[in-house]
């Protein structure tokens, strides 16, 4: 079952939390929505669940319209499962009454509902814990309640709104695999909202980089790391520094730029044309060197097994400082000269926008 | 944008989905024009219209010189009182919301009984403290005079008890606006250097000046509302009071006594109006904060004078709460008035009386029984039905939300504007039927709907909003309809709070005195005019008996209340925070 959005739009006053979204997530995908705070991920969310009403667009579930202009299905006659950044496990039933519910709600017995969630919490391996209280389980089992709860909602479509953002650290590692697994036996498309790069990246088949209610690019994970379309998504994803250059010639997929009064060549994007862009420097794109680019220290931090080190180059102090990566502690003493291995070109640069003085 | 709405509404109320939350909302606003909208637009209607009414009856009202002692009366009794209450329970309040005293819960609930037992229930008790040749004259070995007049018969009376019964409703609301205050705020200002003495200075006094006001207004006008204690010490005491002299009226009947009542009504309700709408703004900023998870009480040391604050906290509220009532127990207990009590004399004879013998006390407390068993279940359900709309968008949200403010509204006015607004509406027979419910239990079940559905609304909207959102929206996008989500997931998870609504609407109605003091008929008495007759009629006894029946009915509530409590987010049940 696919979903597909079609200038997806919701506004709140006049802010437009969706604007003009338009995507089509295909059937079996796992799709991650990666995007700041207030970008509008978890109301998109709610406007595929039909929790929210659409402003404009149109939105269909496996070629079946269920949002758009004079229409708009109610969440429970939509057929999707939701897990909810808190789970929302009713508290009030038991963990077997929670997974009962969506076949009671389709109609069934409650004892004959019960009987079949049996089945569904042995796939997420909780049988025997149908009589606790969601209260008294661990993060981990409640997450698989929620879980198996979509699952007894015979789900084609699943959405799933930060769940692990509530887990203990050390937990999320192990829930994501079993969210991965859960993926691939249940076959749903899914579409995972979340702010962490490291999570999207770990399970989405595609990911969506959302900002200010729009898609700024939709890719594999290595397009949205390696080629970033844009220079929010070169910055959200990853460590690295986006600098304005000038494209001078394009050759073969390989540019020559002019960066800080320097010639240097980095892979472009088809299409690229000469005049103002962007370049991504990730860690692995820049090396000491002292015949490179003379750089201003801005300070270094230690992450654990390796130094970052943060490097403005001269000249160019309003830009971001690049990163060197390196093992270990910095020298006392000026900062070292740098060389650019490669880099990524983002097109696409207003001239006026911070041109190196 | 407005037409992709409307569509939307249109594909959402298929046939089906009718049955749904519109058939539900239509009840609900259906209940609230029944309940509030009909008999105050009555009272408006029949105060203002020719003839009979309009301006020139209120103006005339005004000349009357009994209209304005009373109002001046009322107005000042109820100023008084509530500057006495605000700083009383003003101190209360932040003395227990602050420091770090044992017991705190039993003090509250302590602190509590004076509003919790009905007003003239506490005035009886009083006058029998404090009367020449009461028990307690007795006890302190003074002269009995029984030619005296009770110190209690005057206007410092009238204001200390009323001031005795408003005090807790100020400390709760500095309790709850307490409760909402940030904890760093205050750790923030300790971590500064500031010493507990400018600590309340400086941070908590003003930001609990919104509560203190909200606590002075809601003290005030629910002062001009009280009945009990102006007719029992005031009608002695020479000092008539609005409430009072709508009552005299009443029993003065003549053919114009409705218009009367409703031009009196009005004058009250436009002296309410003023400070309503303060206590109203107020209370919902308070209410808002209140949103967040509320805090735990500070608990500031008062180092060594801990056991001394306890002490004469205790001694204070053991001489103005719980003296009283046993005084009145005392009485009860008296074959006859002045008898010293000894085991000889004391006598269950009252008990009985009241109990078994007399047919007007014991249809009276069957009525009550049922009244408030039944206006307490009602309209906890009109709740839970009610409270899921609160914080919808759109025109169901709106009407819910103007429901839930008339129902505040009417719960604000004087208990006697709401009697005599149903008076008015169903005095005449009902359309259809042909029959009228006046002199029936229905139009006193109807008032207690009407002026008691506010306080049924506050636990379950407070609990509403401590509930995940997400537990809702789970079970919409698990398929479940309207009223699948609101009798399987709703309603039980609103339950416990629903239930503490129940209890203390059945509380209050069980021993009122106000509503039904006009609306009650020969076979529809109440527990609350039988002692309020008694005691007016000079049946001493029997109206200690009752009380004592009322009081300890009263304590069971609130202790099935506290054990319901314990499972409830603070907040719900008052005096557990």
């Amino acid at each position: 079952m696919s979903i597909a959005l079609t200038d997806v739009t919701r506004h709140f006053g006049v802010l437009a939390a969706v604007d003009g979204l338009t995507a089509l997530v295909e059937t079996g995908q796992f799709f991650t929505v990666l995007g700041p705070s207030g970008c509008g991920k978890s109301t998109l969310l709610r406007l595929i669940a039909g929790l929210e009403p659409l402003d404009a667009g149109r939105i269909a579930l496996n070629g079946r319209p269920v949002a758009g202009p004079g229409l708009d299905l109610p969440p429970e006659a939509r057929g999707l499962g939701v897990v909810f950044q808190s789970y929302a496990l009713w508290p009030h039933l038991d963990v077997l009454g929670n997974v009962a519910f969506p076949i009671e709600a389709a109609g069934r017995r409650r004892q004959a509902a019960r009987a079949e969630a049996e089945a569904h919490l042995a796939s997420v391996a909780l049988q025997g814990l149908g009589t606790r209280r969601p209260a008294d389980l661990s993060g981990g089992q409640r997450q698989r309640v929620a879980l198996a709860r979509c699952l007894a909602g015979r789900a084609r479509v699943v959405l799933m709104d930060e769940p692990l953002a509530n887990l203990d650290p050390h937990l999320r590692a192990a829930m994501e695999e079993e969210l991965a697994a859960f993926h691939r036996t249940s076959g749903a498309t899914t579409l995972y909202i979340t702010h962490d790069q490291r999570e999207a990246m770990a399970l989405g088949d595609r990911i969506a980089v959302m900002n200010q209610g729009r898609f700024e690019q939709i890719g594999t994970p290595e397009d949205i790391h390696d080629r970033p379309a844009t220079a929010f998504v070169g910055r959200f994803v990853g460590r690295g520094a986006v600098l304005p250059v000038d494209v001078l010639a394009i050759a073969g997929g390989r540019a020559r730029l002019g960066l800080a009064g320097a010639e240097i060549e980095a892979a472009a994007p088809p299409g690229l044309s000469p005049g103002p862009a962007n370049l991504l420097l990730r860690p692995k794109d820049v090396a000491p060197d002292p015949d490179g680019l003379p750089t201003v220290a801005r300070g270094s931090t230690y992450r654990g097994g390796e130094w970052e080190i943060r490097l403005a180059l001269a000249g160019m102090p309003e830009a971001d400082p690049l990163v060197l990566l390196q093992t270990g502690r910095p020298p006392a003493g000026p900062p070292p000269n740098l060389r650019v291995l490669g880099g990524w070109v983002i097109p696409g640069r207003a001239p006026a926008e911070s041109d190196p003085p | 944008m407005t037409l992709v709405n409307g569509a939307v509404r249109a594909e959402r109320s298929g046939p089906r989905a009718l049955f749904g939350d519109p058939l539900l909302l239509a009840l609900l606003v259906t209940a609230g024009l029944v309940l509030f909208v009909l008999p105050l637009g009555a009272v408006l209607r029949l105060a203002l219209s020719e003839p009979g009414g309009g301006i020139g009856a209120v103006a005339a009202a005004l000349e009357s010189r009994s209209v304005r002692r009373a109002l001046w009366h009322s107005l000042e009794a109820s100023a008084l009182s509530a500057v006495i209450a605000t700083a009383t329970g003003g101190a209360l309040g932040l003395l227990i919301g602050l420091a770090d005293l044992r017991g705190r819960v039993a003090l509250s609930f302590v602190i509590l009984l004076p509003m919790m037992i009905p007003a003239h229930v506490v005035a009886i008790a009083w006058m029998q403290t404090l009367g020449p040749a009461s028990v307690m004259t007795a006890l302190l070995g003074l002269p009995a005079t029984p030619g005296a007049t009770h110190p209690l018969y005057s206007r410092e009376g009238v204001i200390a008890l009323l001031a005795l019964q408003q005090m807790p409703l100020v400390f709760l609301t500095v309790r709850a606006g307490l409760r909402s205050l940030p904890r760093d705020l205050a750790e923030a200002a300790r971590v500064a250097g500031a010493g507990p003495g400018r600590l309340l200075w400086r941070v908590v006094l003003p930001l609990m000046r919104p509560a203190l006001v909200a606590g002075f207004a809601l003290a005030f006008v629910s002062a001009l509302g009280n009945f009990g204690i102006p007719a029992l010490l005031g009608v002695p005491g020479r000092y008539v009071t609005l409430p009072v002299l709508m009552w005299q009226r009443l029993a003065s009947s003549g053919p114009s006594v409705l218009t009367d009542l409703a031009v009196l009504a009005l004058l009250i309700g436009a002296v309410a109006a003023v400070a309503l709408p303060v206590q109203m703004a107020l209370q919902r900023r308070l209410s808002v904060a209140l949103i967040g998870a509320a805090q735990r009480p500070l608990g500031l040391p008062l180092g060594r004078a801990r056991p001394w604050v306890e002490a004469v906290l205790w001694l204070a509220l053991a001489a103005l709460v719980l003296v009283p009532l046993l005084s009145m127990v005392v009485t009860a207990l008296l074959p006859t008035w002045g008898v010293a009590l000894t085991f000889d004399t004391a006598t269950l004879r009252q008990f009985d009386e009241v109990l078994f013998r007399q047919d007007v006390t014991t249809r009276a407390l069957a009525n009550s029984t049922v009244l408030a068993i039944v206006a307490g279940a009602v309209v906890a359900l009109m709740a839970l039905g009610l409270v899921p709309f609160l914080r919808r968008g759109g025109s169901g949200g709106r009407a819910a939300r103007t429901v839930a403010l008339l129902a505040e509204l009417s719960y604000a006015l004087p208990g006697l504007v709401i009697s005599v607004a149903f008076i008015i509406v169903f005095l005449r027979p009902l359309p259809l039927v042909g029959v009228s419910i006046y002199g029936t239990h229905l139009i006193i079940l109807g008032a207690y709907l009407s002026a008691f559905l506010a306080i049924a609304l506050k636990p379950v909207s407070v609990a509403r909003d401590a509930l995940d959102p997400a537990l809702g929206d789970a079970a919409q996008v698990a398929g479940a309809g309207f009223w699948r989500r609101l009798l399987r997931i709703e309603a039980p998870l609103l339950a416990p709070a629903a239930a503490s609504g129940a209890v203390l609407v059945t509380l209050v109605a069980f021993s009122e005195v106000t509503l039904s003091s006009i609306l009650w008929t020969r076979g529809t008495e109440t527990l609350g005019t039988v002692i309020f007759n008694y005691e007016d009629g000079g049946y001493t006894g029997l109206a200690a008996a009752m009380s004592v029946i009322a009081v300890l009915t009263t304590l069971a509530l609130m202790l099935a209340l506290d054990r319901i409590g314990r499972r409830l987010p603070p907040g719900i049940v008052p005096w557990r925070s």
